[in-house]
C-alpha cells in the first residue's frame, strides 16, 4: 500500500479509486470471516466433546460393559475392545493388499492395467461407505447367517485398501531410481530389491498412508450397522456380532436416556482419543525406526 | 573419436573384450543355476505375479460390488422397473416401494450443504494461499483439515446436542420471520430437519472442497498474478482475474468431490434429518436421505423384496457418487495436468 502511493506521487498514476479499494479491504474481510465461520465449528465440537466427555470417563466406563438402561453406570469397555478387534481384523485383510497393489502400481504399473487399477482405485475411495456396508453383508453375513465381526472387518478392509494403495503407490515412486539401480547393481534379484531397499526406504511413508486409512476407518459407522451390529457383551469370536465404539455412541445418542448420552460423549471422546494417539504412536515410531537405520 | 590404436601384443584390442563379454555372462548364468542369481528370477516372477494379483484384488472388489449390488436388486427391479424411482410410497408392510422421497432427501440436504460450503470452502483457500501471512498458513490448513479426521458419528452426536438446540431456538424463528414468505422456512420449527442436515453436511464437506480448492490455486503460475499486479489490479481484483478464473475448472472439481462426499455422507444425516419420507417445501419440515433409510432399515428388512429395493437404492446411490466423482476427477485433472503430480515427478 504505501509503496503505490509513493510511485502515485512521483508520476502522475491516477491513484485507486475509492471504490477498488473499498472492495479490496471487503473482500479481505469477507475471506477473514469465512475462516472464522470454517474454524467455529471445529473449535466448538472439540470444546464441547471435552467439557461433556471428560466428567463421564472413569475407570468403570473404561472396564465395564454395558448397564441395563435405567441402572447408571457400566461403561463401554467391550466396545472399546471390539473396536480394536474389528480394525486389526480389517488391517489383516485390507493392509497386505493394499501395499500389494502399491507396489504393483509403482513397480510394474506403467500400462494400460496400472491405469485402470488408479482409476478404480479412486473409484473405491468415492464410494460411500454405506453401500460398502451392504456389499459385506451380502458377501459374508448372508453365507454366515448372522451378523460377525469378520463382516465388519471386510467391509472395513474395503474402504482401506484404495488409501494405502494410493498413498504407497507415491511414496515408492519417490524413492530414488539410483537407489534400486545400485541394488540391480550388485546383484540383487528385482523382488528383493523392492521389498528391502525401496519399499524399507519408503516405510515411514507407506506406514503413513496405512494410518491415514486406519484413522479414516475407526470412526465409521455405516458399514459396521449390518455387519459387525454391535453387542451389549464381550465378544472375541470372528463369527460373532461385536460391539464397536461408534456403533455404541450412534445407539446411545439416538436414545431417550440422559445417562446413555452422557456415555455416548464419553466415547465419542475416548473414540477421538483412541484415533490420534494411535497415529501418532505409530508415526513416532516409524521416526525412530527410519533414523535407526539410516 | 580415439583413432584405432596399433594393436599390442600386451594389451588385447577392443573386438575381442566384447565378445568375450557377451558370452560369459550367460555361461556365468548356466554356471550358477543353483544359486541365488537363478533362484532370484523365479522370485521374481512369483512376487510379480503376486503384486499383480493385489492389484486385480482392487479391481476385483470394485466388480465385486457391481455385481452383488445388481445380483440382489434384482427382485425390486423386476417389480417395480423405472417406477421405482418415481414411486413416492415406501410401505414395507404392502410391500410397495418407491424411492423418490429419498432421493429428493439427498438431493435437497446435499444442494443445501453445498449452498453453505461452497463460499466459506473458497473463502478459505483464497484466504490461506493468497492472503495471509506465511506463518499462519500451515496452522490454518491442519485445522481445517482436522475437520476432517472428526467421525461422522461424532458429528451428529454434536448436531443432536448443540445444533439442533440452536436452530430450533434462535435460528428457525428468526428465518421464518423474515424469510418465511419465500415457503421455504416455514412450519414448526423442531430443529430436527433438512436444514440440520444441510448445515451438518456442510461442515463435513468444507475440508475436501477447501483442501481441493487450495491445491488448484497453488498450481496457477505465479506470473498470472504478478502479470494482474503490474497491471495496476488491486489484491482482490487480482485474485479475482488472475487467480480464481484460471483455477475455475479445479475449484468446480472440488465442489463436485464435496457433492459426492455429501450423497453418500450417512451418520450424521441419519441423527438429525428426522426420517421421514416425505416430500416437503420446508427446510423446517424432516426428510430421508437414500443413505438414511438404509441405515435405519437395512438390518430389520422384512422380506426379501424389502431387502431387494433397500439394495437398489443402494445401487442407485452408488452409480450417482460414481459419475460424481468421475467428474470431479476429470475437472480437478484439466487444470493440474500442466504440474505432474509433484509426489511423481
Amino acid at each position: 500500500m504505501p509503496e503505490s502511493e509513493k510511485t502515485s506521487t512521483r508520476n502522475p498514476v491516477p491513484p485507486i479509486a475509492l471504490r477498488r479499494r473499498v472492495t479490496d479491504h471487503v473482500m479481505t474481510g469477507v475471506a477473514v470471516l469465512t475462516v472464522v465461520l470454517v474454524l467455529v465449528p471445529l473449535f466448538a465440537i472439540f470444546a464441547y466433546l471435552v467439557y461433556r466427555g471428560i466428567g463421564s470417563i472413569n475407570w468403570a466406563f473404561l472396564t465395564q460393559t454395558p448397564k441395563p438402561v435405567g441402572e447408571s453406570g457400566g461403561g463401554m469397555a467391550n466396545a472399546i475392545v471390539g473396536s480394536g478387534f474389528i480394525l486389526a481384523l480389517a488391517s489383516v485383510l485390507g493392509v497386505p493388499l493394499g501395499v500389494g497393489a502399491g507396489i504393483y502400481l509403482a513397480e510394474y504399473g506403467r500400462n494400460r492395467l496400472g491405469d485402470a487399477i488408479r482409476f478404480t482405485a479412486d473409484v473405491l475411495n468415492g464410494v460411500p461407505s454405506i453401500v460398502i456396508g451392504i456389499v459385506a453383508y451380502s458377501i459374508v453375513v448372508l453365507y454366515q447367517k448372522h451378523f460377525s465381526a469378520l463382516a465388519g472387518g471386510v467391509a472395513l478392509a474395503i474402504m482401506m485398501i484404495p488409501t494405502i494403495t494410493r498413498t504407497t503407490e507415491e511414496m515408492l515412486l519417490l524413492v530414488p531410481r539410483a537407489l534400486r539401480e545400485a541394488a540391480y547393481g550388485l546383484g540383487i534379484p528385482r523382488w528383493r530389491t523392492t521389498l528391502s531397499i525401496t519399499l524399507r526406504t519408503a516405510t515411514s511413508g507407506v506406514i503413513t498412508g496405512i494410518m491415514l486409512a486406519f484413522a479414516r476407518v475407526a470412526g465409521e459407522t455405516a458399514p459396521l450397522l449390518f455387519t459387525a451390529f454391535g453387542n451389549q457383551f464381550w465378544n472375541l469370536r470372528v463369527n460373532q456380532p461385536t460391539a464397536a465404539l461408534p456403533l455404541q455412541i450412534f445407539n446411545y445418542a439416538i436414545s431417550p436416556y440422559d445417562e446413555w448420552h452422557r456415555q455416548a460423549w464419553a466415547g465419542a471422546l475416548v473414540l477421538i482419543i483412541l484415533i490420534v494417539s494411535a497415529v501418532a504412536a505409530v508415526r513416532f515410531a516409524v521416526r525412530r525406526g527410519t533414523f535407526g537405520a539410516a | 573419436m580415439a583413432l584405432p590404436a596399433p594393436p599390442r601384443p600386451d594389451m588385447p584390442s577392443s573386438q575381442p573384450i566384447e565378445t568375450n563379454k557377451v558370452s560369459e555372462i550367460p555361461s556365468a548364468g548356466r554356471r550358477s543355476a543353483h544359486s541365488s542369481w537363478a533362484r532370484g528370477e523365479t522370485g521374481d516372477k512369483i512376487f510379480q505375479f503376486a503384486m499383480l494379483g493385489c492389484g486385480l484384488a482392487v479391481l476385483g472388489t470394485l466388480a465385486l460390488i457391481v455385481y452383488e449390488l445388481v445380483l440382489r436388486s434384482g427382485p425390486s427391479w423386476h417389480a417395480f422397473g423405472f417406477k421405482f424411482f418415481a414411486g413416492r410410497d415406501w410401505d414395507p408392510v404392502n410391500e410397495q416401494f418407491g424411492a423418490l422421497p429419498f432421493i429428493y432427501g439427498t438431493l435437497v440436504s446435499s444442494l443445501l450443504a453445498l449452498i453453505i460450503a461452497v463460499p466459506l470452502a473458497v473463502g478459505v483457500a483464497v484466504f490461506t494461499t493468497e492472503m495471509c501471512p506465511k506463518v499462519l498458513r500451515g496452522p490454518l490448513s491442519f485445522f481445517v483439515e482436522l475437520l476432517a479426521a472428526i467421525p461422522s458419528v461424532v458429528y451428529g452426536l454434536w448436531a443432536i446436542f448443540v445444533l439442533v438446540p440452536i436452530l430450533s431456538n434462535y435460528v428457525e424463528p428468526f428465518l421464518s420471520r423474515t424469510l418465511g414468505w419465500t415457503g421455504f422456512f416455514t412450519g414448526p420449527s423442531y430443529g430436527i430437519s433438512m436444514l440440520a442436515a444441510g448445515i451438518i453436511l456442510a461442515i463435513m464437506i468444507i475440508p475436501i472442497i477447501s483442501s481441493i480448492t487450495r491445491e488448484v490455486l497453488m498450481v496457477v503460475p505465479q506470473h498470472q498474478r504478478e502479470a494482474a499486479l503490474a497491471l495496476g489490479a488491486t489484491r482482490w481484483e487480482m485474485i479475482r482475474m488472475g487467480v480464481l478464473r484460471n483455477a475455475r475448472a479445479g475449484i468446480m472439481g472440488g465442489i463436485i468431490l464435496g457433492l459426492g462426499r455429501a450423497l453418500g455422507e450417512t451418520m450424521a444425516v441419519t441423527m438429525v434429518i428426522g426420517n421421514r419420507p416425505e416430500i416437503a417445501k420446508s427446510l423446517f419440515a424432516p426428510g430421508y436421505t437414500m443413505a438414511s433409510v438404509l441405515a435405519n432399515e437395512f438390518s430389520e428388512a422384512t422380506g426379501d423384496l424389502n431387502l431387494a429395493a433397500l439394495i437398489e437404492i443402494g445401487l442407485a446411490l452408488f452409480l450417482v457418487t460414481i459419475v460424481v466423482n468421475a467428474l470431479a476427477r476429470l475437472l480437478v485433472w484439466t487444470v493440474t495436468r500442466g504440474q505432474p503430480a509433484r509426489a511423481n515427478a
